[in-house]
Parts: structure tokens; sequence; C-alpha cells
């Protein structure tokens, strides 16, 4: 790890002050950063630790939408009685994140800024069409992700909180990575305000909706209404876990267990 | 009210000793021992598999903060420092010895693989040597790499070494081919294989460390490191690298957080340390960090071989005919060169009667990490090969494959068994491990799981393997003369003091294996001493005589008989001293778990009256006795050991995405005698855990420029508890007839055994899929893309 300076403001106000650094960095659960600095990967000047700001935590319910706090952690998602309730497939998701370690430490708000192509959460945020709130504005999940490790954010703009609309069903699915545990193929599933989402993480570059999916599934809600698409391997990921073609394979498996699971 | 004390001999699962310490977190390891004015070294290691070293300017980095001093090879070579040593000379086909180019401990003029190291930057802290190592300069004129064994024996290769034509390290053979081939040509049926042994990455929990320290004032050295046997280091380093005599070099192996055989070598980082220190007159620390553990810890395994058995119409073997290709990696690391051949093909009559064999292996250099012994080391090579190929026979001959197993079996009334291959076979019962097995997994009842699973939309299959190792290495002759350049005997010196307490010196050294428990129960055994009073000193060279080392599953067939013998010479002694206090023929004397009597009569004195009267001679047979309570002795086995058994593996896969899990392990192991089943137990799941790893989950990947892709845990699949399945284990004795315990050794059966078994078991799953061969691991988009092609196949 590289000297850099340390940093614990208490509001957004003064966290967006110390971000206007260009190499300075934010830092929730340090999970994906702290491996990062230790491998040397990345030299910030500073490095702005977010967990004291007390307005980016806690779970709420608001109206018909659950407002989860950027630094609210996974285990809080996974055992919080008010997500189990509203969205059980949003909880199930952050229940299987990485270890109990991973799960103590990393935050909604680091895991959905990184934008990792394998991590679990873009795909609920995606699926389910929620709202990132961030320290200026709030975008719509379709225009938040934008490409691998890429998304609309700038660099002093926090994400706050995200809102997760409450899905009449909605379900999760994934097949893991041998050897990293992160997702090698998974698949949100989610019918909200009678519209059907299907969002695709692991196999690509980033996370994608699956357009065909959706349409066949809005016809018919049923895992065989997905058994007729193919996803198609062009544009997926290919390494030494498995080709582009295997992952395409496991989109179409990993679609009818999360529409299994959503019931 | 009079309560027996619990009995720790021989057989007692006394609980271990050693994990007090481990458990609270309280073990010392080398990266715990810290020193005044301690410096800290990090290595520049090379991001080319294969680059011209034109130059390095160590300039800028010298003069960053922190910096004591940057070295490279050529100040190694300004000072003689010499190249790492090879241990084993194999010779080739034609009598000529192998190629063995040199091994500098920095590299010089080139360098050979990725991680292999250029440079080092010395500096007061961790982070400024790691600073400065990054602003060492190093000017490469990157070359094409031979990475995999097929690129590197092709014509117009590039070449690893100037020294190596043809990148060829030997070609050597075993058995008489023409023999060989008139067995075949008389055969009623010949069956053939090709198989790959995947390379795998070793992971030893505690990474390698290494710290040097100099007394200027006497010129003694210290080296602390992560080593398997450090008097092994010692000579080597000693020897051949650093020219110091071995009274002025200390060598500290102390607790090690796993070896697996990673540990035994004899690395550049203990060099460069200790000849750091004696330059600079101050104590430098290195400890690699993960990333360099996967890039510079030596590799096990990577073989690939063409295999064919020739059957006659019955199903009776007639001849075997192997030829391997064994990578060796960049360099020569200490052992790997035995590691293909006598601890490889020697195995190849397994558990069969086959009458004649012929094998020959080519090992070849390429720009990859070097490759070495690691858990079975040669024999889970050989043992994939034959169990696998015995598969395909029952496939390819009808014959059900328990049953073809059976009829080649070496019969139990046939020890000692001479194999066509080098080796005498002392003891085993092939047939009653293998019924205990069969039993215990259920084999009878599978076709009925198989069903239910169907139901379940799940494929499920089992495999055997009955398989055999040879361990407890090694009789120094009989190595001497197949190109070890080491004897392989162990040393034990038994330290009973005046009170009667017991000190015992071995050169045996424990990085998981629980020494310091099996050891106390010999001497508790045989002495009649309490565990408890009982103290294990290993892994120092200042304080244990001599020693080769912990490997080859060794430690207890070869270290704890060597501790028996001194106790023999101990109870001799005692004898004397007894007759003598008790005014008895020495004769007359008998010696029980601690109490010497005179036959016949109530008269007794216990071991520590004798102690008390060693150390206290005031009543003491002096003329005849020297005072003292205290026996060394080498023991040099007569044979190799053979431990055997039967694995038998139960796997479930999903059709939809490949993934094989595995449901249930059943292992019947003959390790001889039984000293402490509790760690036995262990040895052999953990044993079982790695081979289960290398059937399914890891597999070392390389590009093919020579970068490595699996070269962090996010892509190298170390087996985890979620990834085993319930291991039952259980044992089945005969006796070694060749040492004083009986016993044959455990630590590496688990690694042999399993994996054939599990592959078994999954190409027994796929059995509607037309598969033939299957190379590990069995990943899941390997068993996707077999199922996938296989509907491919039936639709067609
Ligand atoms: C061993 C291991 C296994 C894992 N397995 C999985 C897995 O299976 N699935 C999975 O999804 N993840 C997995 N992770 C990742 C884990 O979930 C991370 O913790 C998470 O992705 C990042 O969250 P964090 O709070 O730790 O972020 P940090 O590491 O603190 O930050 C990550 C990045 O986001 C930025 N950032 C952080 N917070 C904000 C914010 N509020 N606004 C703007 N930018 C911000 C940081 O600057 C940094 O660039 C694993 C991690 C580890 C170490």
């Amino acid at each position: 790890m590289y000297d850099f300076a340390y940093h614990k403001p208490a509001t957004v106000a003064d966290a967006v002050k110390l971000l206007a650094d260009p190499d300075a960095k934010a830092i929730s659960g340090g999970h994906t950063l702290i491996p990062a600095l230790k491998h040397r990967l990345n030299k910030p000047s500073a490095v702005v630790d977010l967990s004291g700001i007390a307005e980016m935590k806690g779970i709420k319910r608001v109206g018909n939408a659950i407002v989860i706090g950027a630094l609210t952690r996974h285990v809080e998602v996974a055992t919080s009685a008010e997500v189990k309730a509203a969205i059980p497939a949003l909880a199930y998701l952050a229940s299987h994140i990485g270890d109990v370690q991973v799960r103590n430490r990393g935050t909604l708000g680091g895991s959905v800024s990184n934008n990792d192509p394998a991590a679990d959460y873009p795909a609920a945020v995606l699926g389910l069409g929620a709202t990132i709130h961030t320290s200026k504005r709030k975008i719509a999940a379709d225009d938040f992700f934008q490409g691998m490790f890429t998304t609309a954010l700038e660099q002093d703009e926090i994400l706050t909180a995200i809102e997760f609309p409450i899905p009449e069903k909605a379900g999760y699915a994934k097949m893991k990575n041998p050897a990293s545990r992160y997702v090698m193929a998974g698949v949100f599933v989610a019918k909200t305000g009678g519209a059907v989402r299907v969002a695709v993480n692991g196999a690509g570059p980033c996370v994608f909706r699956q357009a065909d999916m959706e349409k066949a599934l809005a016809a018919n809600w049923s895992a065989d209404a997905v058994a007729g698409v193919k996803q198609s391997a062009d544009g997926l990921n290919g390494d030494i876990h498995g080709s582009a073609e295997y992952r395409a394979h496991l989109v179409g498996v990993m679609a009818k267990r999360a529409i299994a699971a959503a019931g | 009210m009079n309560v027996a004390a619990p009995f720790e001999g021989i057989g007692a699962s006394v609980r271990r000793k050693e994990d007090f310490r481990f458990l609270q977190g309280r073990g010392a390891y080398t990266d715990d021992f810290n020193r005044q004015g301690q410096l800290y070294a990090w290595i520049v290691r090379s991001p080319h598999a294969h680059a011209r070293i034109k130059g390095v300017d160590t300039s800028a980095a010298s003069r960053m903060p922190g910096v004591v001093a940057v070295f490279t090879g050529a100040d190694m070579a300004k000072d003689n420092v010499g190249g790492l040593p090879c241990g084993w000379q194999i010779h080739n086909k034609d009598g000529s010895p192998m190629a063995e180019p040199p091994h500098p401990v920095l590299a010089v003029d080139k360098v050979r693989h990725v991680g292999d190291p250029v440079a080092v930057a010395i500096a007061a802290t961790r982070q400024q040597a790691r600073d400065a190592a990054e602003a060492v300069g190093v000017d490469y004129e990157v070359l094409p790499a031979a990475v995999s064994m097929d690129a590197a024996l092709k014509a117009g290769a590039p070449q690893v070494h100037d020294g190596a034509p043809g990148n060829l390290c030997y070609d050597w053979h075993i058995g008489d081919k023409a023999v060989v081939d008139a067995a075949f040509a008389s055969a009623a049926k010949v069956v053939k294989l090709d198989l790959v042994n995947n390379r795998l990455i070793p992971n030893a929990m505690e990474p390698r460390a290494a710290l040097g320290e100099f007394d200027p004032t006497t010129g003694d050295y210290t080296l602390h490191t992560t080593s398997q046997n450090p008097h092994v280091i010692r000579l080597l380093m000693g020897a051949n690298v650093l020219h110091i005599p071995e009274s002025k070099l200390r060598v500290v192996a102390p607790d090690v957080g796993g070896g697996f055989g990673s540990k035994i070598y004899h690395y550049a980082e203990e060099a460069i340390v200790t000849w750091s220190a004696g330059k600079l007159a101050r104590p430098v620390k290195w400890t690699a960090d993960r990333t360099e553990s996967f890039m510079s810890d030596a590799h096990g395994r990577d073989h690939v071989s063409h295999t064919e058995l020739a059957l006659d119409a019955d199903g009776k073997f007639l001849g075997l005919r192997v030829s391997t290709l064994a990578n060796m990696g960049a360099y020569l690391s200490t052992f790997a060169p035995c590691v293909p051949t006598y601890l490889y093909a020697t195995l190849l009559a397994g558990v069969y009667t086959t009458p004649v064999i012929y094998c020959e292996v080519k090992a070849v250099f390429t720009n990859t990490v070097p490759v070495d012994a690691y858990r079975g080391a040669g024999r889970p090579e050989a043992t994939f090969l034959l169990e696998r190929l015995m598969d395909v026979a029952a496939l390819e001959t009808g014959i059900d494959r328990v049953e073809l197993r059976r009829r080649n079996f070496i019969p139990t009334d046939a020890f000692p068994y001479q194999t066509p291959v080098a080796l005498q076979y002392d003891s085993g019962n092939y047939h009653a491990t293998l019924d205990q097995a069969l039993k215990a997994s259920d084999w009878a009842g599978f076709e009925a799981r198989r069903a239910e699973a169907a139901k379940r939309g799940k494929l499920r299959g089992i495999g055997i393997s009955t398989y055999l190792e040879a361990c407890g290495i090694a009789p120094s002759a009989v190595v001497g003369s197949l190109g070890a350049r080491a004897g392989l005997y162990e040393v034990g010196t038994i330290r009973v003091h005046p009170t009667g307490s017991v000190t015992v010196l071995t050169g045996a050294h424990s990085h998981g294996q629980g020494h310091e428990t099996t050891f106390c129960q010999l001497v508790a055994d045989k002495l009649g001493v309490p565990v408890a009073q009982v103290d294990i000193v290993h892994g120092d060279t200042a304080k244990v005589p001599f020693g080769m080392g912990t490997y080859g599953s060794r430690s207890l067939a070869v270290g704890g008989s060597a501790m028996m013998k001194a106790m023999d010479k101990i109870i001799a002694k005692g004898k004397r001293i007894a007759a003598h206090l008790m005014e008895a023929d020495v004769d007359d004397i008998e010696f029980e778990r601690g109490i010497f009597r005179v036959a016949g009569t109530d008269k007794t004195k216990a071991l520590v009256d004798i102690s008390v009267a060693a150390y206290v001679p005031h009543n003491y047979p002096i003329e005849e006795l020297e005072p003292g309570l205290e026996e060394t002795a080498f023991y040099d086995p007569k044979n190799f050991t053979y431990p055997g058994g039967c694995h038998i593996a139960e796997v479930e896969i999903c059709p939809e995405t490949g993934k094989v899990s595995m449901v249930n392990f059943t292992a019947v192991d003959d390790v001889g005698r039984v000293i402490n089943p509790m760690i036995v137990e262990g040895q052999v799941q953990g044993g079982i855990a790695q081979g289960i790893g290398q059937a399914l989950l890891e597999t070392c990947v390389y590009d093919a420029d020579g970068q490595l892709l699996s070269g962090s845990m996010m892509d190298y699949t170390m087996p985890r508890a979620d990834d085993l399945a319930p291991v039952s284990v259980a044992t089945h004795t005969t006796l070694c007839t060749h040492n004083p315990l009986g016993v044959k050794g455990c630590g590496e059966v688990g690694a042999i055994g399993s994996p054939p078994a599990v592959i078994n078991a999954v190409v027994d799953a796929l059995r509607d899929y037309g598969v033939r061969t299957l190379d590990m691991p069995a990943t899941p988009s390997k068993i996707w893309g077999i199922i996938n092609g296989g509907r491919r196949m039936a639709a067609e």
C-alpha cells in the first residue's frame, strides 16, 4: 500500500468537498478498495472514509419502496425484517454475497459504486428498476451502470442510498465462479407494477437487461417461457473458468431458477 | 482412590499437544521473529517468462528513503555466491548425466519465468523496501517463451537454457523394452490411454519467509526459515551457495504452517537474506506475500503420459508400456529430477501382478515456475495413470471394474513381492482393504442410489481406486545408486533427564503432522514416561544432531525408528545401571514400560531411579559405564514402506450446470501400525481434501506468453469445506516387516489414492455420454462441455 492522507468526514457535504481532489478515493467497507491498495493497483492521494456519515445509514420503508442507506452492510440487508418482508429476493441475494467476513464489512453503496461485473447487487438494482440517490441527484438504474467498473457517478459524487420499488414477485439465482465465488452468471427477475425486468450479472462485462426474456415472461410468467429464449454468447465474458458459450447457457439455467425462486 | 492413568501409548488417540499453542494463536512462525536493527528485503521479480537482462539500474532505488542496499546477481557473483544446487542426478538412456544448467540465486543474464528473482532491495521497513524494488530499473529484451511442454519440445523452440539443447533435461527409462514389446505382441487385448496430470500450486497456509542474521564478532550466521528440513538447507546453502561451514551456520525452522513438499527445497530467498545479513551485518527478513507464493513456490505434478496395457483373454495383465513427459519448469528445484523417475515409474506395478513394465520419461525445461515434489510426489501421478487405466480396461474388456482389479491383485500370500520395476513390497492385503471399502461404501447398493438421484435430475456415479505407494524414504545406499546426492536416514536423540522427564531431539520436522504428540506416545509406550513429561525438539540445527527432515511420509517410519533404536540403547544402559543397583546379573534384568525388574523377583527399579543414579553417580559402575542417560541413533531404513488401500468416491453431477458435488468418500488404508488413530484420520482426511482439490478444482494455468493466469485465490480454486464430502476413514493393518514400529506412513495416502477414485466416479456418472478420458480438474464448464457435446452427439 502506498501512503495516503486519511479523512473521516461526518457529513455528505464535507465528504464531497474532500473528494474534489481528483486523486482522492472514497472508502466504505473497504473490502474491494483495501485489497486493491494492498496490491498497489491504486495510489490515491487521500482516502475519504464515509463510515462516519450517519445520514447514509439505515433501512426504511417509504411508500411503496424500501430505501437502503449506502453504508448498509450486506449482513444488515440479509437479516432486515423490513427487507425480508417486502423484497425477500433482495435479502436472499445479500445473504449469499461472499462469506461471513465480507458480509460483515461490505456495503451496498460500495458494491454498486464499484460495479464489478461479477458482483451481486447490480443485478437487484437493475432487475428491480431501483433509483440511485447520490449527493447530487437521483439516477435511474437503467442509466446508472455504464460498463465494466463504470457508472454514472462523477468523481466527487457519492452514492447515498438506493430506493428499491417493492415488486409483486422477484427471484435471484446465480452460479458461482468456483475459485473466487463471485458470480459466474446470475439472473434477477422481477415483476413490479405489472412490468417484468430481467437483469443478468456475471456473464457479461456489465450487468444488463435480457429483453427477450422480459418479453417472454410478460406474456407468460413461467420457467418454460424462458426455456425457449436463447441467450447469445456474443460479447459475454470468457476466461479460464468458462467460455462465453458456457456463460450464455448458464444465463438460461439461472433464469429458470430465478423464476422458480420468485414463485 | 486409585485412578489408573489413561493409556497414552501406541494406539491411543491422545489429543495434539501442539494445538494448545496453535489454537490460541501462540505459535511462533518465522515471520514472528524480530531482531534489533532488522531490515526488510523485497525481491524484484521478472514480469516476463523469458527475457535477456540488458541492464539493471539500482541508482534511483538506492537513494530512496530508508534504503540500505540494493543487490543484483552481479553483486552476488562478485562474492562467488554459488548457484542453487540440485540434490538428485538422473542419467539418460545412454548413460550420460542429465542436463543440469546453472540456477543463479539472482538472475544474471536472463530471466526464465515470471517471478524469477532479479534483484533485492533492503530497507528499514517493508514498505520502503517495496518502494525501492519498484524503482529498480531492469532493461529487459523480451524473448519468445517455451511455455507448454509441447511447445518446448518442438524443433526451433525457444531455448530455456543453452546447456539443455531441445529443452530436454533427461530422457530416462526403466524396464526392458524388448521384453515388454514381446508381451504386447502376444496380447489378446491392448488398452491405450492418454492422460494429463494437472499442475498444482501448493498454497501452504503460511507463506514462505526467511530471516538471516550474522554476528560479526563470531562470524556465526543464523537463518530462520519456513523449512521442512533445516539440516538439509544448512548443508545445501552452506556447502554449495554461500560457502559457510556447518559450524558457523545455524538453521532454524520454527513453527511452520504447512508445507506439502513446497518447503523442502532450498530457495533463493534463504540465501539472499543470509548473504545480505552478512554483507550488512544486520538482520534481514523476507516474507512472501501470497502473490509471490504463487509465482515462486515450487509447483507440483504436471505430467503428460501415453500408456498401454496388454491383457490376455481372461483380463490378466501381460505388460505395461508408459511414455511420460514431465515438466521441470525453468530450473531444477532441489529434488525435481527424482519425482517423475524413482518416485513415479517404480510405482507402476501398483497392487497388480503385471509381469513386465517399461516406462520412459522425458523431463522438459519450460519458462514456468520450477516443479518439484508435492504431497505424494510421483506416486499420485502413477496411481492416477494406473487406476484410470483399470477403468478404461474394464470398459473395453467388459469385465467388471472390481473383478478386473481382483483378478490382477498381488496375492496376499505372495509377500515379499518383487515387482518388475525395482521395488520389493514387504506386506499388504489388497483384497482385505477392497472388501472393507466395498462394504463401508455400500458399493452393492449403489444402483438404487443412482436411480434415486436420477429422479431428482442428477447424474450419480461411483468410482474406485485400489492403490499402493512407496514411502518412508529411504535406504541411503539404494537412493544413492539411483542418483541421490544425500543419504536418507534419520536421527533421534533420547535425553532422559535426572528426574526422569524426557526430551526427544529428532531430525524430522513437524509442520502440521502432530509429531509433538505421536513421538511422545512412542516414549510413553516404550519407556513408560507420561506424554506430559516428554518434549519433542525439532527444527534447529543447533539443538538436533542431524536430520534429513520430513517428506515422503517418512517421519514416523524413519525418524520414529531412530527414536526406537535410541530408546533401545537407553534401556540397555539402564539395565546395566539397574543390575548394579540391585546387585543382579545384567542378563537377569527385564524392562517393561518404565520398570526394571530382576526376573522372577519383586525387586524393581523405576526409570527415575536409574536416571538419578546416572546423573548422581555415587553408587554407580563408574569404571565400566559413563554417567548420564542420553543416547542418539541414526536409522537407515532397509526398504521403503508400502501403504496401500482402497478409496471409493461417490459424486452427483448437475447436468444443467456441469457442477460435480462430492456426496460420499470412503477410504480404507493400510498404513501399518497406527500410533494415534485420531491423527491418522486427520492426515488421511487432509490428503483426501487435496486429492479432491486436484480432481475437481485446482489447476495452474499459464497463457501462451507464460503469464500465470491462475495467479491468485481469485482464479486458483483451493478446496473449501463445502467442496468436500463426508469422508469416512478406516484402516486395515498389515505390519511393515522391516522397521521396529511396523509403521508404513499416512501423510500422503489421501492425496495419492483419491484423485482417480473421484475421476472414475465422474466418468461413471457420465456413462451415457460416451466419456472415455477426462483430464483433471473436472470443472463445471468442462463437464457441461461433455454433457452438451454428448447431447449433440445423441441428436445427430
Ligand atoms: C473475499 C471477498 C469475496 C467477495 N465476494 C463477493 C461476492 O460474492 N459478491 C459480491 O457482490 N461481492 C463480493 N465481494 C465484494 C464485497 O461485497 C465488497 O465489499 C463490495 O463490493 C464493495 O463494498 P465496500 O463497502 O467494501 O466498498 P469499498 O471497498 O469501500 O469501495 C469500493 C469502491 O467503491 C467506492 N465507493 C465506496 N462507497 C462509495 C459511495 N458510497 N459512493 C461512491 N463511491 C463509493 C470506493 O471509492 C471504491 O472505489 C467480495 C469481497 C471479498 C474481499
